[in-house]
């Protein structure tokens, strides 16, 4: 027992797994000391600003910047063709497509970047911006896919005559490509064959990532030395280091990317904007450092959007409820340029988990990309790659599907979740679920919310409603989500051609404290705080003992970046799987110091012990010591790992979302009353970040459902360029949560953790939505799109005949 | 643009200044005196990230022009603790994960420690209602509330252990 105690407290002194470790990053970030790149200030520094496009379609005739020059302070105005030499005036998107820097002859959505203004300070660049005289001539607006698709507009006179795609081949003019997956001939088969069938089309609107720092870079070219550094807000500062060296010719040795510390991605920081080409070039020719910073605007109206996927939906079942085939064909708006971030061989991302936790057998997609005069994107907005569509389109189809049968929707989940004895289990759309145990979480959920009461007191509401007594619904949402995260296996996920493994380096000092370096990158996830826990529980030393760097491609080891939830998932296991490097190393260590065979030996927490003989042992300070200053036959001095992680496949976070919602007829006002979210992502580093994470992706997922979105006029004018417009919710009527969890492994990580930051964003959306659809279900109503503002709440309301 | 010579009293220390009459405060507080913690989010006075004290009272910094603050006591999030004396706030911010990005944070806490002085036992409607003027993209807030009710209980018992 005393051994167990004293065993229990090394091992709590560690602050490894499971450990609530309260945040190292906290301390600078609450004294106002965080370093974010707007803080970066050097000297001689110049500031960029664009001058942007009024009109989302039109040839740009002339631009004349003379004005603009003629302003003391005015040091460069940059147009498509002071870039065109450098063959800079498009640049690759991470989609294979191309998109203007500079307005190239024309610009195809409003924002677009036309000409770069460089100048003593941001508020003469401001001024300058005004000066710049365009003359444009509009064209034709498209802001329809479906009708881009009928349409003689073209909008992309570079690749008209174009028949193939990055993707395949190309069906109109205004097409980009064509994707399909599963069995069309089976499915079409099944879903005739079948006793009932739903159908329905499920929009899932366009947003934006809208994180709180906007987008930004310092680019500063040392012309002494021939060396490029770059600060920016950059989710994968390697990718970027890669991507500028092909661009401008520096050798990549000769680039330095930082990503410094990040006021939050969500998405929106992994791609490349021309802001940051832009600033790169105006500091090569200039030689001095130059700061663009975007405003809010320019990050609402111009940089990556996300969703906007029109997905058509059936679904086939027995009368009894068992689910015998899935069809999506999705219409997908990607803007004027294919500036999607998706891995290369996926054009829709995991979007083929539209199945979703259901043992569908059965099933086909087909995804085809449209342009259209809006801002390009398609960026994973909190979100695995389309796997947040791919959740809302099935778990509304569920609801959909449900009423059809005049089922409930919990009990049709329940009989057609994919069995605990199922897994690994191969979906009809080709992926190989991990692990999973959906029917043990959804008990537990129901149970939590008591949902038979809750059924009971909205039956009754429905009485009282009917009777007179009262204005407000009451609506149930339910979603059990599967996530797919951690891209990937690098047989088939890149991203232009660079695998997506991930990298950990550790150095171990020879005082038992240590550094190591990811080639991943925080942005309020807790990095610093919770690798070093892995780490802990790996070699034995406090995390306290170890520091965590990231973002710096000068010093850490190369990999993709943070989105995706691919952290935990790879760079977690890279770290893992170098700690297990250094203790391998530890007990040969060991070893020679206590006169044993490497076999002889165990591993205790935080120490080498003799077997059978507790009392002989070597702590990995100890060893770590020796291993700087002793010489050891057979074995080099020092204590250092690296770790280049291929995941062997993707991991399957899950979870069962419930909201309770009252819902004003009248008034179009909701209120959530209870939001209950249960996730398993495996293995539990750190409970309270994890909390943390969960509570600000249903925060996220809040605003979507019921607000939040990038809307157009016919004009191609964007709507909701300010936060005015744009949806943030505040303290005020964000709910508070209850969490709870399940904890299933993954069975081929190191560690067995899964990666949790999107699961809350991947299953609140269609919670909150079907809690709205749920309120009106006794009235008739099957779907309303998103978002469900107090407006369109309304008009359900209205449209079903509910107003006096 | 002709200047104006303006006198600010930042976290204790006295500034003059010449500032272009247009000049934001936040621009002046981040790039002249470089207090770096209030945060550019939005300019348009929506996201509080730029939240300083001017005179006993939270403004937005980015929309208050530096000659309107001409002799005005300021303090930003530098100003209310320390690194070895942390405010009680700081540390609460810590303790119960009020924050993840940190971008948002120190105009939060300088919003909360001014809350915390016009009402020094809120309840949790009034933080939520308190803080409305500051976004935060991470947390969702559960935690930035329980931060700042946790303050405001430890605060008060400092306060009358004192008494
Ligand atoms: S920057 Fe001042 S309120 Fe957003
Ligand atoms: S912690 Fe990121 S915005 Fe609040």
């Amino acid at each position: 027992m005393k051994d167990l105690d004293e065993r229990e407290e090394r091992r709590s002194a560690l602050k490894g797994l499971g450990c609530s470790r309260k945040r190292v990053e906290d301390v600078r970030f609450t004294q106002g000391k965080g370093h974010y790149v707007d803080d970066i200030s050097m000297p001689g520094m110049l500031h960029g600003d664009f001058v942007r496009s009024p009109y989302a379609h039109a040839r740009v005739v002339s631009i004349d910047a003379s004005k603009a020059l003629a302003l003391p302070g005015v040091v460069a105005v940059l147009t498509a063709k002071d870039l065109e030499p450098l063959s800079l005036h498009w640049m690759p998107t991470l989609a294979g497509d191309k998109q203007m820097v500079l307005a190239d002859g024309k610009v195809l959505f409003q924002g677009q970047e036309v000409a770069f203004v460089v100048a003593k300070d941001r508020y003469i660049a401001a001024d300058a911006v005004e000066l710049v005289e365009v003359e444009y001539e509009e064209l034709p607006v498209l802001v329809d896919p479906f009708e881009a698709l009928q349409s003689d507009v073209v909008l992309r006179e570079d690749i008209k005559d174009a028949k193939e795609g990055a993707h395949g081949p190309r069906k109109h003019h205004n097409h980009i490509f064509t994707w399909e997956e599963g069995n069309a001939e089976a499915t079409e088969q099944a879903i005739g064959a079948a006793e009932v069938v739903a159908e329905e089309m499920i929009y899932y609107h366009r947003t934006h990532p809208c994180p709180l720092e906007p987008c930004g870079t310092v680019a500063s070219m040392d012309k002494v030395n021939g060396k490029l550094t770059i600060w920016g807000t950059f989710q994968a500062p390697h990718v970027v280091r890669t991507v500028a060296s092909l661009l401008s010719g520096i050798e990549e040795h000769n680039i330095r990317v930082v990503s410094p510390d990040i006021g939050g991605g969500f998405g929106n920081k992994v791609g490349v904007y021309p802001g940051y080409v832009c600033a790169i070039v105006a500091s090569i020719v200039t030689g001095v450092p130059v700061k663009w910073i975007e405003d809010r605007m320019e990050n609402l109206m111009a940089t990556a959007f996300a969703r906007d996927y029109w997905m058509k939906g059936r679904i086939a079942a027995t009368k009894e409820g068992k689910i015998t085939a899935l069809d999506v064909h999705v219409t997908a708006d990607h803007g004027a340029f294919d500036a999607c971030a998706d891995p290369t061989k996926f054009p829709a991302g995991f979007f083929h988990i539209v199945t979703g936790s259901y043992d569908i057998p059965v099933a086909h997609v087909a995804v085809d990309g449209v342009y259209t005069n809006k801002a390009p994107g398609g960026v994973a907005y909190r979100c695995s790659f389309r796997v947040t569509e791919a959740a809302y389109c099935i778990e509304r189809m569920i609801e959909v599907l449900a009423i059809e049968l005049g089922m409930d929707a919990a009990e049709l989940r329940r009989i057609n979740f994919i069995k605990k004895e199922q897994f690994p289990y191969q979906s009809a759309l080709g992926w190989e679920y991990d692990s999973g145990d959906y029917h043990t979480a959804w008990d537990k959920a129901l149970k939590a919310v008591d949902y038979e009461g809750l059924r009971k007191e909205q039956a009754e509401r429905v009485e009282a409603f009917k009777r007179g007594e009262t204005r407000k619904l009451l609506g149930i949402g339910l979603t059990h989500f599967t996530e797919i995260v951690g891209a990937g296996p690098v047989k088939n996920c890149d991203i232009l051609g660079m695998g997506m493994f991930d990298s950990c380096e550790i150095r171990i000092h020879p005082t038992g404290s240590a550094i190591a370096r990811l080639g991943t990158i925080s942005q309020g996830q807790g990095h610093a705080t919770t690798f070093a826990q892995i780490l802990a529980s790996e070699i034995g030393l406090s995390a306290d003992s170890i520091t965590i760097e990231e973002g710096d491609t000068d010093t850490a080891p190369y990999g993709l970046g943070t989105y995706g939830s691919r952290s935990t998932p790879v760079a977690g296991a890279a770290t893992a799987m170098a700690g297990r490097k250094i203790r391998a190393k530890a007990q040969m260590i060991a070893a020679y110091l206590l006169e044993v065979h490497d076999d002889d030996l165990e591993w205790d927490v935080d120490r080498f012990v003799v077997k059978g003989a507790p009392e002989r042992f070597k702590t990995m300070k100890d060893i770590a010591y020796a291993a700087y200053n002793q010489a050891i036959p057979g074995l080099e001095p020092g204590l250092e790992a690296v770790s280049y992680y291929d995941p062997p496949n993707m991991t399957y976070p899950f979870g069962a979302y419930i909201c309770v919602m009252e819902v004003d007829v009248d008034t179009g006002e909701w209120e959530v009353r209870q939001f209950y979210a249960l996730d398993d992502c495996g293995t539990r580093i750190n409970p309270m970040v994890i909390e943390g994470q969960v509570h600000g992706g249903v925060t996220e997922a809040l605003a979507i459902a019921m607000g939040q979105e990038i809307a157009y006029d016919e004009m191609g004018n964007c709507k909701t360029g300010t936060l005015m417009d744009f949806y943030l919710p505040t303290a005020w009527e964000t709910p508070n949560y209850t969490t709870d969890f399940t904890e299933t492994p993954s069975p081929h990580h190191p560690i067995g953790a899964k990666g949790v930051g999107e699961s809350p964003n991947v299953g609140g959306v269609p919670a909150f939505s079907n809690a709205v659809h749920d309120a009106f279900r006794a009235f008739g109503l099957r779907q309303s799109h998103m978002p469900h503002d107090h407006w369109r709440i309304w008009k359900i309301a209205q449209s079903l005949g509910l107003h006096q | 643009m002709a200047k104006k010579l303006v006198t600010l009293t930042v976290n204790g220390e006295t500034h003059e200044l010449a500032v272009e009459p247009r000049e934001l405060l936040i621009y002046v507080l981040r790039e002249k005196l470089r207090l770096t913690g209030p945060h550019v989010g939005c300019e348009t006075s929506h996201c509080g990230a730029c939240t300083v004290d001017l005179n006993g009272k939270s403004v937005k910094s980015c929309t208050v022009l530096a000659a309107q603050a001409d002799g005005a006591e300021i303090t930003t999030i530098e100003g209310i603790g320390k690194p070895d004396a942390l405010h009680v706030l700081q540390e609460m911010f810590r303790e119960h994960h009020g924050l993840q990005c940190g971008f948002c944070t120190p105009g939060m806490i300088t919003r909360a420690y001014r809350l915390l002085q016009e009402n020094p036992t809120p309840t949790e409607e009034e933080v939520r209602f308190g803080i409305s003027g500051n976004l935060c993209r991470c947390t969702g807030y559960q935690n930035i509330v329980k931060s700042i009710l946790a303050a405001a209980e430890q605060m008060n018992a400092m306060k009358e252990a004192a008494e």
